[in-house]
């Protein structure tokens, strides 16, 4: 029997716009009632183009930005930081992970206490117990002890994703945001940092919801897909579902503009152009 | 392309902590050194320092000394000089030499209690300005605007005025006067830094809003700091010299550069050695910091940009 | 004759730590009317070689070659004002970033005219008549009314059509479009390709494509070169690279597609032990 750890109902944000001197003040709908469950261990995948709205909605579940009107649950506790603060125990439930590996990490310090600041932050932690748990994790990703003293302009791209994982989950979190993760990366490094996110989600059971704008990468990683167009989701159902099936226009022209690199098609093009 | 195989790791030396320091430091000297004038300044800066720590060795005569029968003796190189006033005396028969070695102690404390004071109440109200935004930004930074719409010489004439002359008024003032370019270069620095993921990832981790002002965003805004309080100190030598030659600054017999010069203004006909020395020491300070400041700006920028 | 042809070029850069060699003795020609494809991930050096082609790399920068000829003109022995004729005009050039590549201080039309008063001096009434003629062919509607746009009321989609109409401004033999639809939607980036496929075969130009997705490759070009680290790792026609690539570089990039996943996991480039072969280069031209 699954439990559900992330849950939205009818998710509504709107930013106003203060108006200019000859405009008057506009409301923008960056998203349009969006509802979705997550069960645990289990990964959804946000898809769309950009300004779709999935940024703002990532934003809305780690919980930085409070969403206009709609609810929010996790692990079955309603949410809402507009009214009434955020307890440390629901912060520290869900994390991010952001799309640019250079900006995530702060360039002053070192990875040592990039990983140790959540858990100075949030627990009575001795410094030793800190530097445990950090280097334990740091292990976990895949790096070593040596790097511990280093600082993020000594990494390349790829490993400071590493490390901005490592640091999303010393807090034990039960929810795992990751804004375009790989997007960022060169294929090589992708298919790595792929296959840790997997290799994490099995180890922790940990539940994803992977914001892409990449149907490949999503076809790989997502068990549920939301297509979402201009704040809305067009669809939403499992990934087999929506690839072998779609049913909003948009979401097809999306698959057709993918472009394809098997040979088959690559027969079919060159079959075209000789004609 | 990153690859980042076991076999990259594993190659790559083992850095610790006081390496990774002094790599940086190398990087940043390897840029700054490029800049030859700021070399120089450097140089230059170091030296008068070392005159400012030393300067009871190495005067020849106490400042105050007054050699009654070597009024407005010229140089020692010119007809009527005397070797033992190198530089000359002045009106009052003190030596110019030993009152200049001694005077830079005084421009080089006026630049950094200036300096420090402004900087540390700029970088306050900017980081709250910048941070809070809304109506605390909106206050701080309209009165750092009407301090900045005066012309500054004024402003800090007119404190000094209502404070009562003196040299620590004089670098109230000052501080006073150049504190506002400092909030706005911190306001505007944190207000970049500000929605960078880095800070995000802090906030979603549960820091507060102390520590993400002064342990997560202000360490990153510090380079143009630097510059800025580099040039500031030139600035303030500047200034206080101004005040002391308008007689706001400090008060004679003080050996203060500014001073010296208002001192000698009436003998800028007779005796060019009196007005000379003090504004070329002046002069030469504040071009040396000025290279500095251009140095490190050059050196701490395009850092600011790779990281 | 071919339209560009290279020999051995290598060009390095002085940085704190030293030299830095970003392409290591790359050979590369193009036929006309051929889209070439230039693959690598970043540090591959891939922009850096078709840069020095153009003459746009910094100071910093030394290129050596034992051949660098264009439609049988030596590139080597221009002086750089004779070289600015070429470039631009019959080479050109559109990059990653469309909105960061126009100036935002003028209107597209102004950008586009500018060009064409430049390289082929015509007057007012017909550069504004090539330029309109132009935004229609880059698929631009109401091009009359575009021309007096900035490109900030402009889409990325728009700004790099409207890239595309600067470059093909001249009727250039040669186009080089480095990563031209990285920066946008894959919707965008699918109506790009098309565009510049099919401006290349009405105009019968060389296309060289220069981009680290190999989807793009698949869709767009005849010939392609794997780059990886500043050298050639392999040269093929597209379908044999793609059904059976000859470097161990390239299966692993192509095993690395997650298209192509086998299983639960990704095989990755390190699993493949792969070893940077310099011989590899020569052996493949």
């Amino acid at each position: 029997m699954s439990t559900t750890v992330l849950e939205g109902k009818n998710i509504v944000r709107d930013y106003h716009i203060g108006g200019g001197l000859f405009t008057g003040p506009r409301t923008v709908h960056a998203v349009k009632g969006v509802s979705f469950t997550v069960d645990k261990g289990k990964t959804l995948a946000i898809v769309g183009e950009s300004g779709c709205g999935k940024s703002t909605l990532a934003r809305i579940i780690t919980l930085i930005d409070p969403a206009t009107s709609g609810e929010l649950f996790i692990d079955g506790n309603k949410v809402d930081i507009a009214r009434g603060g955020l307890t440390k125990e629901m912060r520290r439930k869900v994390q991010i992970v952001f799309q640019n590996p250079y900006g995530s990490l702060n360039p002053r310090q070192k990875i040592g206490d990039v990983l140790g600041e959540p858990l100075l932050i949030n627990t009575d932690k001795p410094a030793a117990e800190r530097r445990d748990l950090a280097m334990k994790m740091l292990k976990k990703v895949g790096l070593g002890h040596e790097h511990y003293n280093r600082y993020p302009h000594m990494f390349s791209g790829g490993q400071r994703q590493r490390i901005a994982i490592a640091r999303a989950l010393m807090l034990n979190p039960s929810l795992l945001v990751l804004d375009e993760p790989v997007s960022a990366l060169d294929l090589s490094v992708q298919a790595q940092v792929l296959n840790l996110l997997a290799d994490l989600q099995d180890e922790f059971q940990l539940t994803y919801v992977f914001i892409s704008h990449d149907l490949s990468v999503v076809r790989y990683i997502a068990d549920d897909v939301m297509v979402m167009y201009f704040g809305e989701a067009v669809e939403y159902g499992s990934r087999d579902e929506v690839f072998s099936d779609p049913k909003h226009s948009y979401t097809r022209t999306l698959f057709a503009a993918t472009p394809r690199a098997d040979v088959a098609s690559i027969k079919a093009r060159l079959a075209k152009k000789a004609a | 392309m990153t690859n980042e195989g076991p076999a990259t790791i594993e190659a790559a030396t083992v850095v610790k902590p006081q390496d990774a320091r002094l790599q940086m430091f190398a990087e940043f000297w390897h840029y700054f050194s490029v800049n030859k004038g700021a070399v120089i300044g450097l140089f230059v800066f170091a030296l008068l320092i070392l005159i400012a720590l030393f300067a009871p060795l190495l005067a020849p005569h106490s400042p105050d000394d007054q050699f009654r029968d070597f009024f407005l003796t010229p140089p020692a190189w010119q007809a009527g000089g005397n070797a033992q006033f190198l530089l000359g005396t002045d009106a009052v028969g003190r030596d110019i030499l030993s009152r200049l070695i001694y005077g830079s102690r005084f421009s080089l404390a006026i630049g950094f209690v200036v300096v420090t004071s402004a900087l540390i109440s700029g970088v306050v109200l900017g980081l709250l300005a910048g941070y809070c935004r809304g109506w605390v930004d909106t206050l701080i930074m309209r009165i750092m605007d009407i301090i900045l719409a005066f012309p500054s010489l004024l402003l800090a004439l007119v404190l000094v005025a209502v404070l009562g002359p003196g040299l620590v008024n004089a670098m109230i003032a000052i501080a006073f006067v150049l504190q506002p370019h400092f909030a706005r270069l911190t306001r505007a620095a944190v207000m970049a830094e500000k929605n960078r993921e880095y800070v995000i990832s802090a906030k979603v981790a549960g820091a507060s809003h102390l520590r993400l002002m002064l342990v997560t965003i202000l360490p990153n805004c510090i380079a143009p700091l630097i510059v800025q309080a580099t040039l500031s100190f030139s600035n303030a030598i500047l200034e206080a010299a101004a005040l002391g030659f308008l007689g706001m600054g400090a008060q004679p017999p003080t050996p203060e550069w500014g001073t010296m010069l208002a001192e000698a203004r009436e003998f800028i006909l007779r005796a060019w050695w009196v007005v000379t020395f003090p504004g070329l020491a002046i002069l030469i300070t504040v071009f040396a910091i000025n290279l500095i400041g251009d140095g490190l700006r050059d050196a701490l920028d395009p850092k600011l940009k790779r990281s | 004759m071919s339209l560009l042809e290279i020999k051995n070029l290598t060009v390095s850069f002085d940085t704190a730590a030293g030299p830095f060699m970003a392409v290591q003795g790359i050979d590369l020609s193009i036929e006309p009317r051929e889209v070439l494809a230039i693959v690598g991930e970043s540090g591959s050096g891939k922009s850096v070689a078709m840069l020095a082609v153009m003459g746009l790399l910094p100071n910093t920068a030394t290129v050596k070659a034992d051949r660098m000829a264009f439609d049988g003109v030596d590139l080597l022995k221009l002086s750089p004002s004779e070289r600015r004729k070429i470039v631009g005009k019959d080479i050109s050039m559109i990059f990653q970033e469309p909105i960061a590549s126009l100036n935002p201080c003028f209107t597209v039309g102004f950008q586009i005219e500018e060009v064409l008063r430049f390289h082929m001096g015509m007057d007012r009434a017909q550069r504004r008549a090539r330029a309109i003629e132009l935004m229609k062919l880059v698929g631009i509607a109401d091009p009359e009314e575009r021309l007096s746009s900035f490109p900030h009321q402009m889409s990325g989609g728009q700004c790099q059509r409207v890239m595309i109409a600067i470059a093909i401004a001249c009727n250039p033999k040669l186009l080089i479009a480095d990563e031209p639809t990285t920066a946008l939607d894959v919707t965008i980036q699918k109506q790009i390709l098309d565009l510049l496929v099919s401006l290349q075969a009405k105009y019968g130009m060389g296309l060289i494509m220069i981009t680290h997705n190999m989807g793009v490759v698949a869709e767009t070009a005849d010939r392609v070169i794997v780059q990886y680290k500043g050298r050639k790792m392999e040269e093929a026609d597209v379908l044999s690279l793609f059904e059976s690539p000859k470097s161990n570089y390239t299966r692993a990039l192509l095993s690395a597609l997650p298209e192509n996943a086998v299983g639960d996991r990704l095989p990755t480039v390190s699993d493949m032990l792969f070893e940077p072969a310099p011989s590899a280069a020569g052996a493949s031209a």
